[in-house]
Order: structure tokens, then sequence, then C-alpha cells
């Protein structure tokens, strides 16, 4: 084995070796910014409607207002998200006065119903417990808004 | 929380092709120093390289595969890069054994083994790292027991003056190594349930604020009979370490500068103590300060290691081409002294950066990680690595005195390199869990429990 040869050797090691360190640089480059914003919503959600269209036994299929100004305006859950508030977009339209103009949101994941306070100023109540996250939301539970309660239904 | 991640616009991408490409890399700078190894001392490429290259590229790919079907989001740049460090660690004790006729590569081979399989184990064992904050009081005492285990005569042996193995028939065993990640464990459970009250309760004593006794009490008990049981064991490296773990963790969990202050003084304090009553500890700061005082005799190891750097210059003599065998315990604490002769400070360097990127990302997965326990473990794991790095480094680099610790995944030592892999499986864990995608509520799916919460899962996926 000549000394050229293992001159080459060691310096052809070295190479692998930083070769190495920077690639594993390199990929933790890419992490920095490497989260990708998820691809928008439509794409993703086409198997929906065939779910919403066989509501299951003891599962509530519409979300009404049981207390307030608007007691009795009911909208149908295979509509969901619902969103609540003051604005005209809401599927819920209030005319409470404590009610911001997108409130909350009742949504379903999993076959389950959660209401999702979205950043409103007096806040959405289940109980006495202020929102601070999804809740899963069942049959019959209050849901305070402002002045209203809402609740889902059958 | 959807509305959170979505509006924060951005998902983890799972990256397991960039870990595999990173692992073939990994496996190439490995078996590729085998091989230079064997030219270098034989003139020929070693007859068993395909055996050896086959076992590694197995040990590496079954360990990929688990993080691939276990753990899909965990870090990409982790097992790679422990798995290059242990690959070239092996071929530097290789390299030695065939100066010196032993057999250690081998062995150490065989303890890999054994920790890729703990790796795995583990990784499919815990779905989920917050499982361990029930177990904050067990670890602590088992890993008081650990470290009481060698001083019980017949049990324990002692090795090169500190008693820290335990033998059980042919295997010794350090079971300081294993306290250090339960140690971990129980500070991280206890800081996160009591954060706050040791953050916020207690007195202002000059401008440190000290918390309430019984805030801090169970742990600083925890710590003191750690500490002490390793003094008492004239483990220098080990106490050095967990006093620094200890520190950085409390640090982390209450956000108060003034513990490093607090801390400095207590190190300073005892340090003086320790030099003044210890005699090795003098002996170590004597050959720190000047090795050349008795090259042959307490200076020889650090002066022989001190040669091998200056003879290995910048891109060293070559593998096999060196005489790192002249270097007492080169194959374990001097294991860097090695590298530096016989491949140079380019490699030294490249090193170093790798235990830097390991840090990286252990820190990394602690500040996205979502849970106040993952977050302290994580922590506590990267302090771990770096201040083992640092002291073991310093110590062969003479920039402190010497403390003998393993170099992680480098050094030749069975119950640190399996104890270091199960570390890297709990790191893989927690940012398996940061990295994962919350789950979406505006996804369908039949099982109404299945992504209800946040709660511990049982199963992962």
């Amino acid at each position: 084995m000549s000394e050229l040869t293992l001159f080459l050797v060691r310096i052809a090691y070295l190479a692998i070796l930083w070769i190495f360190v920077l690639s594993a640089i390199s990929v933790i480059r890419s992490d920095m910014f490497g989260a990708r914003v998820p691809a928008p919503a439509a794409p993703g959600k086409q198997p929906k409607p065939p779910k919403t269209s066989s509501p299951r036994r003891g599962q509530p299929t519409q979300v009404a207002v049981v207390q307030g100004v608007n007691t009795g305006i009911t909208a149908d859950l295979s509509q969901a998200p619902i969103l609540i508030g003051r604005g005209n977009d809401a599927a819920i339209r209030l005319d409470d006065d404590y009610v911001s103009t997108r409130h909350a949101r009742i949504v379903s994941s999993g076959g389950q119903w959660y209401v999702e306070d979205l950043g409103s100023t007096n806040g959405t109540y289940l109980g006495s417990q202020r929102l601070t996250q999804p809740v899963p939301v069942g049959l019959g539970s209050q849901i305070r808004i402002g002045k209203t309660i809402v609740e889902l239904r059958k | 929380m959807s509305a959170n991640s979505a509006l924060m616009g951005f998902v983890h991408r799972r990256r397991r092709g960039a870990e595999l490409f990173l692992l073939i890399l990994a496996l190439v700078v490995g078996i590729g120093a085998y091989a230079a190894v064997g030219l270098g001392v034989d003139g020929e490429v070693p007859t068993n390289l395909l055996g050896y290259g086959g076992w590694l590229a197995i040990l590496v790919v079954g360990a990929h595969v688990a993080v691939r079907l276990v753990a899909p989001y965990a870090d990409p740049v982790l097992l790679p890069v422990v798995a290059a460090l242990n690959g070239l660690g092996l071929a530097i004790i290789h390299r030695i054994d065939l100066a010196r006729d032993t057999g250690l590569a081998s062995q150490q081979l065989t303890w890999m083994t054994l920790g890729v399989a703990l790796f795995i184990g583990t990784l499919i064992a815990l779905p989920d790292h917050r499982l361990l904050a029930r177990f904050t009081y067990t670890s602590g005492l088992a890993a008081i027991v650990l470290l009481i285990l060698p001083m019980i005569p017949g049990l324990g042996t002692s090795i090169n003056g500190a008693k820290i193995w335990i033998s059980l028939g042919p295997f010794s065993f350090q079971p300081g190594e294993v306290a250090k990640l339960l140690l971990v464990i129980t500070f991280a459970g206890y800081l996160v349930v009591h954060r706050d009250a040791l953050a916020l309760a207690g007195r202002r004593v000059v401008f440190v604020d000290l918390p309430r006794g019984r805030d801090l009490g169970p742990i600083l008990m925890m710590w003191v009979v750690s500490l002490g049981i390793l003094v008492l064991q004239r483990d220098l490296g080990s106490s050095l370490l967990f006093f620094g773990l200890f520190l950085i963790m409390l640090y982390v969990a209450t956000e108060r500068p003034g513990w490093l202050v607090v801390g400095g003084l207590l190190f300073f304090g005892g340090a003086t103590v320790a030099f003044r009553i210890f005699a090795h500890v003098q002996n170590r700061v004597d050959i720190w300060l000047d090795p050349f005082a008795d090259p042959n005799g307490n200076g020889y190891q650090l002066v022989q290691a001190l040669y091998g750097f200056a003879w290995g210059g910048l891109v060293g003599r070559g593998l096999g081409e060196g005489m790192p065998q002249r270097v007492p315990y080169v194959e374990s604490d001097f294991i860097l002294a090695a590298i530096g002769e016989e491949l140079g400070l380019t490699a030294v360097i490249a090193v170093l950066l790798l235990y830097g990127l390991v840090v990286e990302r252990a820190l990394r997965a602690a500040l996205i990680s979502r849970d106040g326990f993952g977050k302290l473990v994580a922590t506590g794991l990267a302090a771990v690595f770096a201040l083992q790095v640092f002291v073991v480094v310093g110590g062969v680099t003479r920039l402190i005195p010497l403390t003998g610790l393993t170099t992680p995944f480098l050094s030749y030592g069975g119950s640190s390199l399996v104890a270091n892999w199960v570390i890297v499986a709990i790191l893989l864990r927690i940012s398996d869990q940061a990295r994962r995608p919350l789950p979406d509520l505006t996804a369908d799916a039949d099982d109404p429990d299945e992504q209800a919460t946040q709660v511990v899962k049982v199963v992962p996926r």
C-alpha cells in the first residue's frame, strides 16, 4: 500500500465525514422553514357529504336557541360547521348585544360534536366554564353565548 | 386548537426519507472507517468487512424501520448522527484492538446490538413520553438505589479507584449511566408540577427569589443524596454532570436567572471544598495546571494525549498509522485523542459538530414540544449530552481538569452505550409527539373517541 494511496484514503474519509455533517445540517436547514402550510381545506374535505347524510341514532341533528331574544331559531347540523354570531354569514344569527359578529362555531370530528370559541369578546360558556379550546358537546348540553343559550337536539 | 395550528399555518413533515438518506451516509462513515483501519494497519480491506458492515446495516435499518412504524414524525437527524458516532467509535476501538491485540470492538458491537434493541423496545413500549410522568418518584427511588448498588460489598467492584461498577456474573455494569436518565425524569416530573410554586412563592434574599422549603425540599434532598453518593464513590465526572443537570433544569423550569448565580457560587464553593478534602482532586488539578511536571508519571496520560493531538495536526496521521495505543484508556475516556491523532483536527471538529447537532435537536424538540413535561425531559437530556461532552472533551484537551466520563456513543463502555441509545429513543419519542400535527377537528373519523382529546393516549397513530 503506497503512501499516496493511504493519503488519498485519509482525505476521502475526512471528506465523507464532512459530507455527512453537512447533509445533516442541510436537512435541519430545510426543517427551519420546513414546516409547510397544509393544503387548502378544499381537497381534503371531499369525503364529507356521504357521512352527514346518515346520522346515527342518538346523535344530534340540529342546534336550537332555547333561551334569549332569538329563542326558537334552529339550524340543521348537516350544514356543519355551524357559525354562531351577530354577523350576516352566521348560520344562527343572534340579535344579542353581548354576542360577537363571529362568536363561536359547532364542528364535528370523529362523530363527536365540538363547540369552539372564535375569539369572542364575552366568551362562550359550557356550564360555568369559559371555553379556551374546542370542547365536546352532547345532546342537551347548554352552551351560553352572551345572554343566549343554545343546545344540540335530535 | 385546529384553528390555532391552521393559523400558525404549519405542519411538520415526516422526513423519513431524509432520515434514511442520512443513515446510509452514516453507515458509509462507520464502515468506511472500518475499511480505512484495515487498509492502514494491514494494507488490505478487512476480510470480514461484509459481515461487519452487514450487521451494522441491519442494526441501523432495524432502528429506522422501527422509527418509521411507531414514531413517524420523529426528528430525522438524531438517529443518523448517533449511528455515525457509534460507527466511528467502533472503528476506532477496532483500530486500538489491532494495536493491542484485544477484542473490545466485538464486545462493543454486542453492546450496540443490545442498545439498538432497547432503542426499538423503548419506542414500542412508550407510545407517549407523558406516560413517564407517572413514574416521577418511582424513577427517583430507582436512581438512588442504582447509585447505592456499587457500594454494597460483594456486588460493587472498584475499577481504577472509582466504586461505580457492579458485577453480575461475567458482565460489569455502571448503574450511574442509567441513573442519569431516571434523574432527568424525576426532576422533570417534579418541576413541571411545582414550577409555579417554585418560581412565585417564597422570599427574596438579596437578588435571588428563594422558594419555600416545602416546594424545593423533596427535589433538593433527592439531589443531595445522589450527589453525596457520587462523591463518596469518588466519581467526579458524574457528580459534575448531576450538579449541572439539576441547575439547568431548575433554571429552565422556573425561568429565574438567579439560580445560575446561586448554582455558580455553590459550584465554586463545592469545588474548593473538594479540592481541600480530596487528594485525587488536587492531583487532577495539578496535572491540569502543569501536565509536563511529571510527564512519565501522573501526567503521562494527558501528555501523551496532547502529543497525539499535536502529531495528528490538521488532517491526522491516517487511520492505522498513528500510535494511539500508548495513551492509557484511549478506548474509553481518551477516545477523542485517538481521533485527533489519526484523523486530525478536521475530524475532531466534525465529531464536536455532531454532538452539537444532537444537543440542538434535543433542544429543538423541547422548544416545539407542547407539554411542560416533554420540554423539561428533552432539555434535561440535552443538558446531559452537552455537559458530558464538555466535561470529557474539555478534560482530554486540557481546557478543564480531567474528570472521568465516557464520550457518548464513541467510547468503549456497554452501560453508557445502552443508556445513551435509550435516551435517544426517548428524545425521538418527544420530538415525534411535538412534530405530530394536532388532531384536525374538521376531519371525519368513524370512531368517536379516536381524536376526542389531547390527553395521553395508550395507542399511538
